[in-house]
Order: structure tokens, then C-alpha cells, then sequence
């Protein structure tokens, strides 16, 4: 492919680029919702649930109202006789706003308390007397399709157990063929567990609705604000053009701030009656108890293959425990996400994978923390049992993958499930990391510590994924086509803004897309304004999430650049006198061919399109556009990871020496946000494989619901990661980029386990669930399984 | 209760209700809102300030108790419109990403500077290790750390 961008080519505005957005950060002058204070603004709280699973007697709120400070209380009656105690999931479920019939999670919203502080609103709380009947919980989905399961969700009529869904991807026929016939087969159970993606900013809401003019004006932590607008509308029947979403600056989201939470609702809901600004946010507890969760899938997975090494299929099959309600937000075709690309990096012939969806009483999610849509899940499944592979084999795992592995010449190629991987050149990646590695020391240094009796593990992880969601033929959410639009004003002395319908939270956007901007009009960063996190001035477009930024909204923002380059064109030739085909951009200008001394920047040719000069026909005055982009595929970024870790037999305790990542995201626009994102993602593999878990009693009490109990990775566990890069365009995408945003949460985990359950080989430890924690890695030594409910230890 | 305290220069008299924590005084009763919450458990350390000369969770702290006492919060960390070394230092280096954290950790970067010039690594990230970041995964609030040590030392 041709065209600015690519690599190898001109660099232009590209490159490692510090930030716009930190000049306000780093003065602690960012503005997040916690730090929005409205005049008259209320402050809102939460009663929530302390049982999993009960029927509501009674809520009986007066004392609470009777509190000098309180100003109205919110329950499901009330919520209820305005239509609003129930509300649309982004799954085509419904999920409680505030509970009427029963509560089905601990944690779960039961009344809302508006007061004048937030002391007074959480004092309140105790004020509210709840009656409840006990009922049995239903907590371990092994159990959910027993006959004598209790039943979650009695409140859907004729509903009489607790599946969701069912699903398949794949050839079963094919797939059984291959393994009847395959040499070697190998088969594990293994638990991603329940995890949180736990941004350091919890959610929250401003809502401000104005009785005289008719509009809503929402403040809040969300990832979509388009969406959330569409859904507002929908859920409350205000009109649309009356309500304006602002996304301000937001502290981490990692999917977690994509759906709409029962809070936003309430705060608004009481917004409208006290005709006052009401402020919510949640405490860390309610975070980790009640918004969206991840992960939570019970695999089994087999791989067959020839007696040397050669992978001939995979197939799985799959319990998803979704919680009390079906709440996980991906394209609706899709009920388990993306991850029948569970095929990973691997030529085979043949698959097939079915997943259950089941309701637990548990907080609904699932699809969140940077996970592409489940392909975190996919890729610890078949990364897994190409290790498990190689043990059964005896063969190295680094030998084994780089035989099975894509080669370049196969792509596009598409998968047994159907995915079409756009490009990769999957060896020459692999084989960086492993030299990065010292891949060959590594081993023998693995050798002499065992014979000293030292346990260090190396463990390696390949990994493909699709993100930039996506076609809207096959992708939707809530019935939105997953297209973005991008709107680019070019002002009179050549100076740009541009409003993109994603936004920031965290991951440089005000930094990136005028990067994007800049090098397709021959300006520099600083020369453009990037405009987000605001409906009422950026146009539609479904949001941050899935790594679909620059895949999506940023080709979007490269077209509209394109548009403006293309009408300049015009422009010039008429200011120079000559036809448009007598120009060619050059060098960020448009230069007469053979005499490219004479020309004109994007500057000048915006002010003589302000100007009085006159156009040719059929040219509109300034040099404005937009556009909108669908894309026709996904992008397929890739990496190879190695992790070492040493191993303490006597305490469990696993010590991350290094970390190799070498990633392939197509063209890195800002080399130096990519590997941020990278850093991060590694943190995240380290924090899942090793201690982050959200794990229940057997009566349904969330035993991570704080950061006391819930542990996240801190400077000291995290080793100083040692990246590479390789850079093998999207064919597709106009500047050949794809998405990097979770790629390493994705692939990491897989390559931390491996890593471990290497280093305990010696113990014939052959798999072990996460999290590593060091009471389970100290039962795995001890040959016992492992306990997810150990993550405190 | 009757509290007077100086925040970075400024001093501040405000009568509050004996509960309230130092962090919730900042915000929402001075606007300083470049100090965060992130936790009910004194775990994250968003709200990192200074109390006198040492670094604190302000969220585990009265605001009663401050009666009296110097804080210093990011607000003050610039001197005027120059920016501490530490400020530049996480710009430089890409030591944040969403910024929820930065405030917290970089007042304990300034306090680990004064009282140690020339940290290494592995004491950059002892320094820092009672606070949580979720986006940087730490190296390059390290490298931050580290650039304005050696920008200090004249490097
Ligand atoms: S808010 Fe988390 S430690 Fe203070
Ligand atoms: S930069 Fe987001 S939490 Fe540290």
C-alpha cells in the first residue's frame, strides 16, 4: 500500500510526542466528574443489598426522609410507577435500576438517598429499614442448570431456568473428524476467573436536568456518551437533541465504563424531581461489587495433533457465569464476545467451540478490562493448551509454536471459525521476542537452577486479535451500527479542530488523532484541537472501547483530513492558475509538479478559500468536512511474549524477573503511547495471573470487595518490561494502523501461567487456574487444586 | 470544630464537622480537586498530599488534624508558571496516562527527592509502592522519577 502513514515512508507528524493533555495533569488541573460542583448540586447514595439472593418485603424510607439534610429518597416503587425501575441491558436483557421484587446480587441497588452533603446522603442510608425473605443463592455455575437450581430470573415470564444463551462457532463434524483420527490429544479445565477491571476512578454522574428548558445535561464517566444519549433517550422518553452527555477527564475505564449503571439513572431520575443538579459516586466498594465485572469463564479445552508437533484443531467448550443479569456489552451477534477466535496464531484445520451463558446471583458483566471482547479468554485457552501440548510432546515450547505458527504468505487468512485475519508476519515477531529472550540462555540457565534446586519458569505466549469493532453488516450494539464520524474545521489562518466521536481515558487521544490530522495536511500537532467527550459538539459514533479508537474513529479522522486535502487541492490550482492535475501533495504541500518551489500549504490555501477568491464550479467555499467510517474488517494485531519467573517452593511466592513483549500493531502513530498502553496491559497479566480475583462464599458474599481484598499490582511486583516491535501494516486501514489498547491485557496472562507452571514442571504440576497466588501455588506444589476464593493470602 | 491550616502558601479557616477527612476538606470545601479519592481502605494513594514535610493518604486523615499544619497539594507543586522538575519530569517521560493518579505520585516523587537525591529503580518503586497506578503499569513513572533526579543533579 501507498500513502502517508506507512511504514518505511515519510514520518511527518508521527513519532514519540509527548502529550497535549498532560500541561493539565500534571497541574492537577484535569477536570474528572468527582471534581464537577454544580450551585444548589445534591449529592446522591446507594442503598445496597447484603444479601445475594431475597425477596423484598418491605422498603420503608421515612426516617431516611424525616433527616434534615435529605431531600427526597428513591426506591422501586417509586422508580416503578414512572416506568424506570427496570432498564435495558446492551444484551437485550433488562436489569433492576432499583429492586422491586427481589435482589439477586449482593451489592445490589436498592434505594437512592439525595441529600444536601455526601455525609449526610450516607447517613441516611441507615435510615432506610429493609425488610427481606431470604432466599438460596445460587453461586457456583457448575451448579446453574441443576434441576434444583434456585431461579435467578423469576421476574421473565415462562422463564423456568438459568440459561442465557447458548451458542457454537465452527465445524463440529470437521473438528470431531480431526480429533477421532489425531495422534495426539490433549484436553484441561481451566477457570478464567472473575475479575474487576478496576479503574482507579470509580463511576460517576452530575445530572442536570433544566424544568424550563427541557434539556438533560450529564456529566459522567462513560466511555460511550453517544450511546449513553441514545439510551437516556430511549430509557426516559426525554427526546434526544435535549440531552447532552459530556464525558470530562476520565481516570481509566477498561470497558468498565461502557454500559449504563443503575446509579446514572437514579441521579438523573432525581435530578428531574428535585429540579436540582445531583452529584453520584460510587466508593470503591460499590465498584468492586457492582459494576462491570470480567471474565468468569469456566473452559474445557482440547487440542489434537500429530505425533511431531503438527496442531490439527482445537475445540472447547465453555460455562459463562453472566451474573444476575445479562449485561455484557459487545456487538449483539456475538453472546460470547469474539471468542471463537480461539483458533490463536496457529494453522489448523479444523475447530469448534460452544459456550453456555448462565445467570448467577452474582453482579452482572462480564465483557470488560481490555479483554477485545472476550479474546483474553480465547487466547489463555489456546495458549494454555499449546503448552500443555508441548509437555505431552516433549517438545519445547518455543519449537512447537514456530512450527504451527501463520506463515506471512497466508494472509488474508481466514480462520476455521471465520474471522479474517488481515495481515501478519507472525515468525518474524516471534522470532524477535526470543531473541530478545536470550530464548536459548534462558533455558539453559532454567537447567542449572534445577539442578541446584531453584524453580524458574519461562513462559511464552503468542496471541492474535480482532479489535476496531467493527462491519456494521455483522456488528451492532443495541441496534447502532459500530461506525464513527469525525468532523474537521479548518479555520481561516489554517489552524484545525477536530471533534471525534471517541474520548480519552487515558489512553493520548488529544495527542494522537492531531497526530493523524497533522501529518495528512502538512501541519503539526499543534496546529490541531481535538474536540471529544461531548454529544452536543462532536458527531456519533459508539465510543472507546475494544481498541476501536484508531482503528475506527481515527481512519474516520484521516478521511475527513483527506477531504480537506482534496478540496485545498482545488483551491490552489485556482489560486495559481493551473489545473488541479498540475498539483501533487508534496511534503505537506501542494507543489506544481516539476517546479515544487511553487505551491501552497494548507494555510494559505484555507485563508484564499475564506477569501473572496473566486472557486471554480461545483467548489463550496472553506475547506470544512466530514466523515464517517465503517470498516470493512477488523484489525488483527498480534505479539509474542516471554516471562520469566522464579519460584519460592516453601512460601508460593512467584517473582516476575522480566517481562519480552514484542507487539505488531500496524503503524504506531505515537510510538511512545503505544508502549504505555503495553506497560499497562503487562501490569494487568501480572495482577490476573498472580493475585486479582473477585471471588464469592458459598452465600454469595463478594470476598474482593476492596482493594484490601481485591489485590492490584503495585511498582513493586510490575518488573521493568523489555519491548520490541515489528511493524506489518493493515492492508485495510488508511494509514495502516491497528489497535494496540488491550493487547497486551490479552496476551500477558497466558504467558505469566505458562511461565509458572513451567518453573513448578519439577513438581509435575501440569496446569494450575489462577490466580497464582502464593496459597495456590503452594497447593499446586502440594498437588491440590487450586481455590480462586484464596486470592487473599 | 474550628480548623486553620495553610495549603501550599494560603492560609484557609473553615469550622467543619469533626468527621471530615483532610481529602473531602481540599476538595470540596477549598477546591483543590487536584488531590483524588480512589478507595475506601487507604490503599491507592490518589489522595497522596503533604501534612508539614511528609507525605500522607489525605482520606486517612482528619481534617481536624491538620489544624495547624502546612499541606501541600499538586496545585502547589509548580513554582509559578515553572513547572517541578518532578511535573516535567512525568510529561517528559509519559509517566501518566489518565492522570487519576499522578497528583499522589508525584508529591511522594517530590519527598523521595528531597530526602534522596540520586534514588535508584528499585527505591523509586519502594517509594511509590503504596499507591496503585492502573495505567502506566509503573515504568515510566519510574523513568519520570529518575529524569528529575538526574535534571536536578544538573544532568
Ligand atoms: S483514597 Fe485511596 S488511599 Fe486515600
Ligand atoms: S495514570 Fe491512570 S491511574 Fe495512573
Amino acid at each position: 500500500m501507498t500513502g502517508p502513514g506507512v511504514a518505511g515512508q515519510e514520518t511527518g507528524a508521527y513519532g514519540a510526542i509527548p502529550r497535549k493533555e498532560d500541561a493539565r495533569f500534571v497541574r492537577g488541573q484535569g477536570t474528572f466528574v468527582d471534581d464537577i460542583s454544580l450551585p444548589g448540586m445534591l449529592h446522591g447514595a446507594i442503598l445496597r443489598s447484603p444479601l445475594a439472593h431475597a425477596r423484598i418485603i418491605s422498603v420503608d424510607a421515612s426516617a431516611a426522609l424525616a433527616h434534615p439534610k435529605v431531600e427526597a429518597v428513591l426506591t422501586g416503587a417509586d422508580l416503578a410507577g414512572r416506568g424506570l425501575a427496570w432498564m435495558p441491558t446492551l444484551s437485550a436483557d433488562v436489569q433492576a435500576v432499583l429492586a422491586t421484587d427481589k435482589v439477586r446480587f449482593q451489592g445490589q441497588e436498592v434505594a437512592f438517598v439525595v441529600a444536601q452533603d455526601r455525609y449526610a446522603a450516607r447517613d441516611a442510608l441507615e435510615l432506610i429499614a429493609v425488610e427481606y425473605e431470604p432466599l438460596p443463592p445460587l453461586i457456583d455455575a457448575r451448579t446453574a442448570l441443576a434441576q434444583d437450581a434456585p431461579l435467578v430470573r423469576d421476574d421473565v415470564p415462562g422463564r423456568a431456568d438459568n440459561r442465557v444463551f447458548d451458542w457454537n462457532a465452527g465445524d463440529k463434524t470437521a473438528t470431531d473428524a480431526v480429533f477421532a483420527t489425531a495422534e495426539v490429544r490433549v484436553g484441561c479445565d481451566m477457570v478464567y476467573p472473575r475479575s474487576h477491571p478496576a479503574p482507579l476512578e470509580t463511576c460517576g454522574i452530575v445530572a442536570a436536568s433544566d424544568a424550563v428548558t427541557g434539556r438533560l445535561t450529564v456529566w459522567s464517566t462513560s466511555q460511550a456518551p453517544h450511546a449513553h444519549r441514545t439510551l437516556y433517550s430511549v430509557i426516559t422518553g426525554l427526546p434526544e437533541h435535549k440531552i447532552r452527555i459530556v464525558s470530562p477527564d476520565i481516570g481509566g475505564g477498561f470497558g468498565s465504563k461502557v454500559p449504563v449503571y443503575p446509579g446514572y439513572l437514579c441521579a438523573i431520575v432525581a435530578s428531574m424531581i428535585t429540579g436540582r443538579p445531583v452529584k453520584w459516586v460510587e466508593d470503591r466498594s460499590e465498584n468492586l461489587m457492582s459494576t462491570a465485572f470480567a471474565r468468569d469463564y469456566h473452559m474445557h479445552g482440547e487440542i489434537a495433533a500429530t505425533a511431531d508437533g503438527r496442531i490439527l484443531g482445537v475445540r472447547a467448550r465453555v460455562l459463562a457465569d453472566h451474573g444476575a443479569f445479562n449485561a455484557t456489552a459487545q456487538p449483539a451477534k456475538y453472546p460470547a464476545g469474539f471468542f471463537h477466535i480461539f483458533t490463536g496464531s496457529y494453522d489448523l484445520q479444523a475447530a469448534f467451540c460452544e459456550v453456555t451463558g448462565v445467570y448467577t446471583n452474582k453482579a452482572p458483566g462480564g465483557v470488560a478490562y481490555s479483554c477485545s471482547f472476550r479474546v483474553t479468554e480465547a487466547v489463555y485457552l489456546v495458549e494454555r493448551l499449546v503448552d500443555l501440548l508441548a509437555r505431552e510432546l516433549g517438545m519445547d515450547p518455543a519449537q512447537l509454536r514456530m512450527r504451527n505458527l501463520l506463515r506471512p504468505e497466508q494472509f488474508p487468512y481466514t480462520c476455521p471459525t471465520g474471522w479474517q485475519y488481515d495481515s501478519g508476519d507472525y515468525p518474524r515477531a516471534f522470532a524477535l521476542a526470543l531473541d530478545l529472550a536470550g530464548y536459548q540462555g534462558l533455558r539453559r540457565e532454567q537447567a542449572e537452577r534445577r539442578a541446584r534446586g531453584e524453580y524458574m519458569g519461562i513462559g511464552i505466549s503468542f496471541f492474535t486479535e480482532g479489535v476496531g469493532a467493527g462491519p456494521r453488516a455483522h456488528m451492532d450494539i443495541l441496534g447502532l451500527g459500530m461506525a464513527d464520524g469525525a468532523d474537521l474545521r479548518v479555520h481561516p489562518t489554517g489552524k484545525v479542530v477536530l471533534a471525534i466521536s471517541v474520548q480519552t481515558q487515558g489512553q493520548g487521544h488529544e495527542t494522537t488523532f492531531a497526530q493523524l490530522v497533522a501529518h495528512e495536511l502538512g501541519l503539526t500537532p499543534d496546529d490541531v484541537e481535538v474536540v471529544h467527550g461531548d454529544t452536543d459538539r462532536t458527531p456519533f459514533g459508539l465510543g472507546t472501547y475494544g481498541s476501536r479508537s484508531t482503528p475506527v474513529s481515527g481512519a474516520a479522522a484521516v478521511l475527513a483530513a483527506r477531504k480537506v486535502r482534496d478540496r485545498a487541492r482545488l483551491v490552489a490550482a485556482a489560486t495559481l492558475e493551473l489545473s488541479p492535475d498540475d498539483l501533487e501533495w508534496l511534503d505537506g504541500k501542494w507543489r506544481v509538479r516539476g517546479d515544487p518551489d511553487r505551491g501552497a500549504g494548507i494555510a494559505e490555501i484555507a485563508m484564499a478559500a475564506h477569501s473572496s477568491l473566486e472557486l471554480p464550479d461545483g467548489v463550496e467555499g472553506h475547506l470544512d468536512a466530514s466523515a464517517v467510517y465503517n470498516p470493512p474488517n477488523l484489525t488483527f494485531p498480534f505479539g509474542a511474549y516471554i516471562c520469566v519467573t522464579d519460584v519460592d517452593p516453601a512460601t508460593g511466592e512467584v517473582t516476575v524477573r522480566r517481562f519480552i513483549a514484542v507487539d505488531d500493531c500496524g503503524v504506531r502513530i505515537n510510538p511512545m503511547i503505544v508502549e504505555g498502553q503495553v506497560h499497562r496491559g503487562l501490569a494487568d497479566g501480572i495482577g490476573m495471573a498472580l493475585m486479582q480475583a473477585i471471588a464469592f462464599d458459598e452465600n454469595g458474599n463478594c470476598l474482593g470487595g476492596s482493594f484490601m481484598d481485591y489485590l492490584l499490582p503495585t511498582a513493586l511486583e510490575c518488573p521493568s518490561p523489555e519491548l520490541g516491535a515489528t511493524v506489518t501494516p493493515s492492508p485495510h486501514h488508511p494509514v495502516g494502523a491497528k489497535g494496540i489498547g488491550e493487547s497486551a491485557t490479552v496476551g500477558s496472562p497466558p504467558a505469566v501461567v505458562n511461565s509458572v507452571v513451567d518453573a513448578l514442571a519439577p513438581f509435575g504440576v501440569r496446569h494450575a487456574d489462577m490466580p497464582l497466588t502464593p496459597a495456590n501455588v503452594w497447593r499446586a506444589i502440594q498437588g491440590r487444586p487450586v481455590r480462586p476464593d484464596l486470592a487473599v493470602s | 470544630m474550628k480548623v486553620t491550616l495553610t495549603v501550599n502558601g494560603t492560609e484557609y479557616a473553615r469550622d467543619v464537622e469533626p468527621r471530615l477527612l483532610l481529602i473531602h476538606l481540599l476538595r470540596d470545601e477549598l477546591g483543590l480537586t487536584g488531590s483524588h479519592w480512589g478507595c475506601d481502605t487507604s490503599n491507592c494513594g490518589a489522595c497522596v498530599v503533604w501534612l508539614d514535610d511528609t507525605p500522607v493518604k489525605s482520606c486517612t486523615v482528619l481534617a481536624v488534624m491538620a489544624d495547624g499544619h502546612r499541606v501541600l497539594t499538586v496545585e502547589g507543586l509548580a513554582n509559578g508558571a515553572s513547572l517541578d522538575p518532578v511535573q516535567q519530569g512525568f510529561a517528559h517521560c509519559h509517566g501518566l496516562q489518565c492522570g487519576f493518579c499522578t497528583p499522589g505520585m508525584m508529591l511522594t516523587a517530590r519527598w523521595l527527592l528531597n530526602n534522596n537525591p540520586h534514588p535508584s529503580s528499585y527505591q523509586v518503586r519502594e517509594a511509590i509502592s503504596g499507591q496503585v497506578c492502573r495505567c502506566t503499569g509503573y515504568e515510566n513513572i519510574v523513568k519520570a522519577v529518575l529524569w528529575a533526579a538526574e535534571y536536578e543533579a544538573g544532568g
